[in-house]
This record gives C-alpha cells, sequence and structure tokens, in this order.
C-alpha cells in the first residue's frame, strides 16, 4: 500500500494557479524524487503536504488517514518530518538543542515536571539527550554539537536540518533540496546518509535541482510544471521523456 | 568587556549563596522600617518581573497589560477574603488559577497577532481590566441587554464587588500555624522566601522540554512548528503561567497592603513590569532582579540623596533610562541567549 496518497491536489495563490489537481503516491521504503523547472509548485507540494497551506481542493493521506485540516505540528507527529529550501534552524539554539527540538513531539514532561522534576521527567530528558546525540553522530554533527547553529558552516547547517527532522522519528522524510549550495564531495557524502537514511526504513520524498543527486538516488522521479505532475518513472525513463526535455529545454521550433 | 561581565563568570551559585545570606541579614543590616518597605516592594515587583520574564522573555510575546493578571489576583484574594474570611494563603493557589484561566480566556483569540499588534491588544486588555474594576458591577450591565438575561439589569444595579473607585479595604493578614504577618520585616521573609522559590521554578522551567519550546517559537515559529511543536498550546502556557505567577503576586501584595484599588493596576504598572524585563535582560533571571533594582529601588535612592532638588527625580530617572537604550541596549544583565539574538540583528 502506498505510504502517502495524494489525489487531485490543487492549491491557488490568486489567479496563479500553483499545484493542478495533482496525483500521486509515495510507496513505503522507495526513494521519491520531485523535479521540475523554477516555479513549477515544487516546494507548494510540499508546504501542502506539511499543513503549511490549507489546500484548496484535493486528498492528502498518509497510510490512508487523511492530513487534511490538521495543524503542522499534528501532521509532524503522525510523522512526516521535513528540511526547507531556506534554512530554517533554530540559528540561536546550539546544535545539540536544534535535535533536541525534534523530540518535542515524542515526549510529554509539561511545566509542573519541569518545576518538580519527577524521576519521570529526568530520565526522559535524558533520553532526549542520547537520541539527540545519535542523530548528531548519525549525520557527522557529534564534535560540532555545543556551536550555535549559526556558526556552522553551510554545508553543516544543512545536515543539521535533516538530523533535527530524523529526531522526530519519521516515516516519511521530505527533504526540499538538500544538495542545494552543496561541493562535490558534500554532495556526495549527502547522497550516501540519504541512502543509509532510507536502508534505516524512512521513506524519503525530495525536491533537487542538481540532477546527478535525483537521478543518482531515487527510485522514481515525478516532474511537474505549472503545477502539473507531466512524468512520471524510472530516472532513466523520465530523463528520455520528450514533454520532461521540452519543459526543462523549451520546444524546438 | 567590564565589571559585569567578569562577575558573570563567577559561579553563579556562589552568586545566589552571597545574595541570600545578604537578603537574610537585609532587615538587621539596615534596621529601617521604611527600607524595609521598599524592599518589600521590591519583591513584589520581581515576582511579577519574572512571571512577566516568561511570556516576554522565553516565549516572545509582547505583552504590556501584565497589571490586568496581577489586578485579578489581588481583587480575587481581596473580594474572597474579605467577604467570606477565607485565610489569604489559602487563597494563593485559588488567585494563581483564577489568573491563569482569565489569561487563557483572553489571550487565545489573539495568539496569532505578531509583536506589536500583539502588544496593542494587550494594552487595550489592561485598560479593560481597570477600568471594569472601577465601574465595579454596572460594567457587567450590558448583559441585561442580552435576551433573556433582562432580570440581571436589577439584581446588578446597586451591587458592590469590586468597590469602584474607593477599592477594597480590610483584607485579612496572611496568618500560618497562629502566627500573623503584621510587621514589615515579617512579610520580608514571606516574600523573600517566594522569590527564592520563583527563581528555582524558573530556572528550572528555562532548562525544560516546555523551556525549549518557547525559545524554538521566540526564534522561529514556523520551523518550530513543522518540527512538531504545538505553538498555539505553548503560547498559552506561556501567558497562563506567567499570569498565574502575577496572580500570586497580587495574592501577597494584597495581604500585605490590605487595601487596595483600580488605580494601583494602571497602564503605569505594566509599563514599570516591562521595564523591568527589558531593562534587566529580556530572558534573564539576574536580568529581571538587576532591573527591579533599577526600577523600583533606584527611584527611591534619588528620592533620599536629592532631597533639596526632588523635581529632578524623574528626570534623572529618566536621563538613565535612555542612555540606558543607547548603550546597553542588551539589557544591564542579559541572558547570553538573547544577546546573541540582539548582535545578529535578528
Amino acid at each position: 500500500m502506498a505510504l502517502l496518497e495524494v489525489r487531485n491536489l490543487t492549491k491557488n495563490f490568486g489567479g496563479l494557479t500553483a499545484v493542478d489537481r495533482l496525483d500521486f503516491e509515495i510507496n513505503e521504503g522507495e526513494i521519491l524524487g520531485m523535479i521540475g523547472p523554477n516555479g513549477a509548485g515544487k516546494t507548494t507540494v510540499f508546504n501542502l503536504i506539511s499543513g503549511i497551506y490549507p489546500p484548496d481542493e484535493g486528498e492528502i493521506r498518509l497510510n490512508g488517514q487523511s492530513l487534511l485540516g490538521l495543524r503542522p505540528h499534528s501532521i509532524t507527529e503522525q510523522g512526516i518530518g521535513r528540511t526547507f529550501q531556506t534554512i530554517r534552524l533554530f540559528r540561536n539554539l546550539t546544535v545539540m538543542e536544534n535535535v533536541m527540538a525534534g523530540r518535542h513531539c515524542r515526549t510529554r514532561a509539561g511545566w509542573l515536571g519541569a518545576i518538580l522534576q519527577p524521576k519521570s521527567q529526568r530520565l526522559e530528558e535524558q533520553s532526549i539527550r542520547e537520541q539527540a546525540e545519535r542523530h548528531l553522530q548519525f549525520m557527522k554533527l557529534y564534535e560540532q554539537r555545543a556551536e550555535l547553529a549559526k556558526n556552522l558552516p553551510y554545508g553543516d547547517q544543512r545536515r543539521l536540518e535533516i538530523a533535527r527532522a530524523l529526531a522526530i522519528d519519521p516515516h516519511l522524510l521530505i527533504l526540499d533540496e538538500p544538495a542545494a549550495g552543496l561541493n562535490e564531495q558534500e554532495t556526495n557524502e549527502l547522497m550516501q546518509s540519504i541512502s543509509q537514511i532510507r536502508d534505516s526504513g524512512i521513506t524519503i520524498f525530495l525536491i533537487e535541482h542538481d540532477m546527478k543527486v535525483v537521478m543518482g538516488i531515487s527510485d522514481r522521479i515525478i516532474v511537474l510544471d505549472n503545477g502539473k505532475k507531466i512524468a512520471e518513472g524510472a530516472p532513466a525513463e523520465v530523463r528520455d521523456n520528450p514533454r520532461v526535455i521540452e519543459a526543462y529545454l523549451g520546444r524546438e521550433e | 568587556m567590564d565589571l559585569i561581565a567578569r562577575w558573570r563568570k563567577l559561579d553563579e551559585r556562589y552568586l545566589y549563596l552571597a545574595l541570600t545570606i545578604l537578603a537574610v541579614l537585609f532587615p538587621w543590616l539596615v534596621r529601617s522600617v521604611r527600607w524595609t518597605q521598599v524592599a518589600n516592594f521590591f519583591f513584589v515587583y520581581a515576582l511579577l518581573g519574572l512571571s512577566l520574564n516568561i511570556i516576554v522573555g522565553y516565549a516572545g510575546l509582547f505583552q504590556l497589560g501584565h497589571a490586568a493578571f496581577y489586578a485579578v489576583g489581588a481583587y480575587t484574594t481581596a473580594i474572597l477574603s474579605s467577604r467570606y474570611n477565607i485565610p489569604t494563603f489559602w487563597l494563593l493557589p485559588v488567585a494563581g488559577l483564577v489568573s491563569a484561566v482569565f489569561a487563557i480566556l483572553i489571550s487565545r483569540p489573539i495568539l496569532h497577532l505578531r509583536g506589536d499588534y500583539l502588544c496593542i491588544v494587550t494594552i487595550g486588555f489592561g485598560e479593560i481590566v481597570r477600568i471594569s474594576l472601577r465601574n465595579d458591577a454596572s460594567s457587567l450591565v450590558f448583559l441585561s441587554k442580552i435576551p433573556g438575561l433582562q432580570f440581571l439589569e436589577e439584581k446588578l444595579t446597586g451591587l458592590v464587588i469590586t468597590g469602584g473607585p474607593n477599592g477594597i479595604f480590610g483584607i485579612n493578614r496572611p496568618g500560618i500555624l497562629g502566627f500573623t504577618f503584621r510587621q514589615q520585616w515579617h512579610y520580608f521573609y514571606l516574600f523573600l522566601a517566594f522569590v527564592a522559590l520563583t527563581i528555582f521554578a524558573m530556572r528550572r522551567l528555562e532548562n525544560s522540554r516546555l523551556g525549549r519550546a518557547w525559545t524554538c517559537v521566540r526564534e522561529d515559529e514556523l520551523a518550530a512548528e513543522a518540527m512538531g511543536i504545538d505553538t498555539v498550546r505553548v503560547k498559552l502556557l506561556a501567558f497562563a503561567i506567567g499570569a498565574a505567577w502575577a496572580g500570586v503576586a497580587g495574592n501577597l501584595y494584597a495581604s500585605w497592603v490590605t487595601v487596595i484599588a483600580p488605580e494601583s493596576f494602571s497602564f503605569w504598572e505594566s509599563v514599570i513590569m516591562f521595564c523591568i524585563v527589558v531593562l534587566g535582560g529580556t530572558g534573564s533571571i539576574p536580568g529581571v532582579l538587576v532591573g527591579t533594582v533599577g526600577m523600583i529601588v533606584l527611584p527611591e535612592i534619588l528620592r533620599e540623596v536629592l532631597l533639596n532638588i526632588q523635581q529632578w527625580r524623574m528626570l534623572i530617572f529618566g536621563a538613565a533610562m535612555i542612555s540606558m537604550m543607547v548603550f546597553r541596549p542588551e539589557g544591564l544583565w542579559p541572558s547570553q541567549r538573547f544577546r546573541r539574538e540582539l548582535e545578529a540583528g535578528d
């Protein structure tokens, strides 16, 4: 069964139809890539899935359960973690605190627990730290854990966003241009990390402009143009699809 | 950087220990009813500053109506104590709870407002509370316009609840195990204990799951929401906890002065509380204490020192405030985190 099902999804901004009757699904355990020219509506699709915008029409289902009408934090709690195209870390928190914030929706301690600090609260706090450390080690940020997020080099900030999203224990991880601004070596490391995340059982949906990345790691790709899906299939099929070439390069006169 | 910066490097525990010893000995050291009274004012405003610091400092919600929550706590205590003779200590949790519920009711509809807009609405709420207290039961007469509730008009006319502009007299003094608090120095120790308890609780809140969530909301609300933090709930909690603590401060104040009136909870009081938080260093507990010294104790010292030039007192105070904002915008004792935010300009 599909992990995420998107049916007839439509979003208008004023007179502009950013996403137009979009249908697709994400299968459990795959890496699905989404490509398309600038302004094709890719980030809007992400924002619709994560609940930041309400769709005008259509349906989004995770494991058969509708996500419509849920606020972003509940969608995250349902198991969809995300990163942002323009990095949105908590800049003045440390690297460690950023990832600990990702554990928020998986933990419970309230204000009274914070003040009285019963044993359960201390154990929970310790588990938050341990989990955060584990994710930092996985994304190779453990050494920098005491740094402020804003002082990290750009590539590390991108990785920290992924670590923070992993901390929420997602079923589905959506990555908005994770390789943007990374150099060759960083990009290769990133591809490796993404494959490892998938191997650990997390389904991945990513937008990426770097064709080498998208073609290299995706199991399937969907192509968006003007908010519509114009192609879908294995990387090689999509690459040779004339409609895709047209969307990217323009029609031959 | 300067003396304060070097001071900060001292282990904070020693600092708190030294301050506690100094505070415990204070009434003996000064041997003055007047200065003990000033110290009591310091404590009440320190409590108010610490409570507002949750809302303004931790969660980053600009709030200029904190006197309303203070008033709700004080009036709850005053009404129940003077009418039904309930011991004011029993009313401590009641005052906190009523303030918290009140805060949730009024802040829920306005939580989506940002920055200065929220600020303006809270000023409005603060004034509405003060004016309602002045107008007593007649401020509820509008309810009789609702069909089916016409009978209320007759019942509400002439009914005394808050005592109007005169306020409420005869609030019980607090007592415990047969001992009644009467002298200024009695209250001094009572308030000192409450401030110590509050600092203890605030430090724990700051470093908790909830404290982190508040910081995240202040830093980037959208990212916080996307990371699974229920931003509405977390902001509501900041208002509720901040208001509850202000309500407790209101209870203590009412049982100390035993007479309260609407003018004790004017807009100016909210401004003082806001200044205490900002002047000392937003989000910082020692900052709130330093800010309270600046806003409450310093004017009293000036009153003493400038005996011959009384009329200059507020002028000097104003000049001090302005130069503070010019030369030390992050506050006297800023929290590390807030200083960073200011330096980065975001």
